[in-house]
């Protein structure tokens, strides 16, 4: 239990200061969404069911880029052969890295929502939900992305590859996840997104941890 | 009983002589199936002479989706049992469905543009259809982009398996979203809902598409065991 509580405490410092921390991924989040009413123009009635579906699209995406890195530095500096050999099981640190990245960007991410999808013209009311549905949407996309990074660890400029194979399994968290961003059936499209993240959950760790005890052969 | 085929020497044995077997039924198959489909089979009341799409169309979906359950199989095998024939068997299967995954979106896109007015739409089949597509492009990418072979191999049967999710979400997409695409006519409890007249080609080509799967699999499979000894050989003389 002491070794998943230190890998959290372990993955969640460097992320929030290494490399340009946890404002990286924002900043691309904020930047991205805003290339939106350049792109499509500033009318109300279009950002307004546009928006919200798009803001999704750019928090997958912005947690897609903190992928790559995720255990290919473990692989690198010895730190997963350290685990490895801990009695603590490998799913259990997978699983607290994956909780050290959804709280260090996911939630962060989850919140940025908000703002971004009152600058596309969301309706008020449906920001809460946003903000929520968008914060289980990030467990679900990192609890898949655990496993892209896994497999794809041991490769050389691995970012688009992590795409290709992670992006398929990115589509039900964002058909639910942007159904609940335009308000259509919310407690439902909720509850499913809501099961998407807990399988992803349930499944992901396991998967990650098969693919680093290969890549740590 | 597996174990039997699971050597690699007796595989080669045994393939030699049922692949140029399977091949021959698939030209066979098919010069059945093709004429009698695209030709001598009646047309559609509705939708006219574009329902022979869907003897091209229709087959290549169910191998897509076959083939993928195959490669889980092996993957899994390759996993456990650490078995070289298995990993071969999933790499090689792998571009020979996603060939068959693209043509089925290709013909429903082809059909799709007559009959229902659009090229494409995003309905639940189609969209866990391309999904299955995307699957096998990041699982080709994935073993190729890794040098070591075995260990390629482990970690794309770890992908191959968690992509088997999508597998029952193109199955029953039909069912739990009933949009565009039509539901299950052939395989239902009911019995088939399609003429026998239809029935009966579209089964010839099914067993076609089939045959030449096993055919291209067992071909591809031999290279992939020849390559090996050559390198294993060249590695023992020393040569580069």
């Amino acid at each position: 239990m002491r070794a998943v509580f230190e890998t959290f405490r372990r993955d969640f410092a460097l992320m929030w200061n290494g490399g340009g921390g946890a404002l990286a991924p924002l900043g691309f989040f904020l930047g991205a969404t805003s290339l939106v009413p350049l792109a499509m123009g500033s009318d109300r009635a279009l950002l307004a069911a546009a928006g919200p579906p798009l803001v999704w699209i750019a928090a997958a995406l912005a947690v897609l880029a903190t992928l790559e890195r995720l255990f290919q530095a473990d692989l690198e500096d010895g730190s997963l052969d350290q685990m490895l050999l801990s009695p603590t099981p490998l799913e259990a640190l997978v699983l607290a890295k994956g909780a050290a990245l959804w709280c260090a960007v996911g939630l962060p991410l989850a919140l940025a929502g908000a703002p971004a999808a009152i600058a596309l013209q969301a309706p008020a009311a449906h920001v809460p939900v946003i903000v929520i549905s968008l914060a289980l949407g990030m467990a679900a996309f990192i609890a898949i992305g655990l496993v892209g990074a896994a497999v794809t660890a041991g490769v050389r400029r691995g970012g688009v590859l992590i795409a290709l194979i992670v992006l398929p399994f990115f589509a039900p968290p964002i058909i639910f996840g942007a159904a609940v961003a335009q308000g259509e059936a919310v407690a439902g499209a909720m509850a499913i997104l809501g099961g998407c993240a807990l399988g992803a959950l349930a499944l992901g760790p396991i998967a990650a941890a098969a693919a680093l005890r290969l890549q740590a052969e | 009983m597996l174990s039997q085929f699971a050597n690699p020497a007796r595989f080669m044995s045994l393939s030699a002589w049922a692949a140029p077997v399977l091949a021959l039924l698939a030209v066979a198959l098919f010069a059945i199936g093709v004429p009698w489909a695209l030709l001598l089979s009646p047309s559609d009341y509705q939708q006219g002479e574009t329902v022979r799409i869907m003897y091209v169309h229709v087959p290549a979906a169910w191998w897509s989706l076959a083939v993928y359950a195959i490669m889980g199989a092996a993957s899994f095998v390759g996993l456990v049992w650490r078995h070289v024939l298995a990993d071969i068997a999933a790499r090689a299967a792998a571009p020979i469905g996603a060939t068959f995954a693209g043509l089925c979106l290709l013909t429903g896109s082809l059909w799709g543009a007559p009959t229902w007015g659009t090229w494409w739409e995003w309905d639940g089949r189609l969209t866990s259809m391309l999904v299955l597509f995307v699957i096998y492009l990041g699982y080709i990418a994935l073993w190729s982009s890794i040098e070591d072979e075995e260990k390629a191999a482990r970690l794309a049967a770890i992908l191959c398996l968690v992509g088997l999710v999508n597998l029952p979400v193109v199955k029953f997409s039909v069912d739990w979203w009933s949009t565009l695409h039509q539901p299950a006519s052939v395989f239902r409890a009911e019995g088939s809902a399609v003429h026998p007249d239809m029935l009966g080609p579209l089964m010839i080509m099914a067993g076609a598409y089939g045959a030449l799967f096993g055919a291209l699999l067992m071909m591809s499979m031999r290279a992939a065991i020849f390559r090996r000894r050559v390198e294993a050989a060249r590695a023992r003389i020393g040569a580069p």
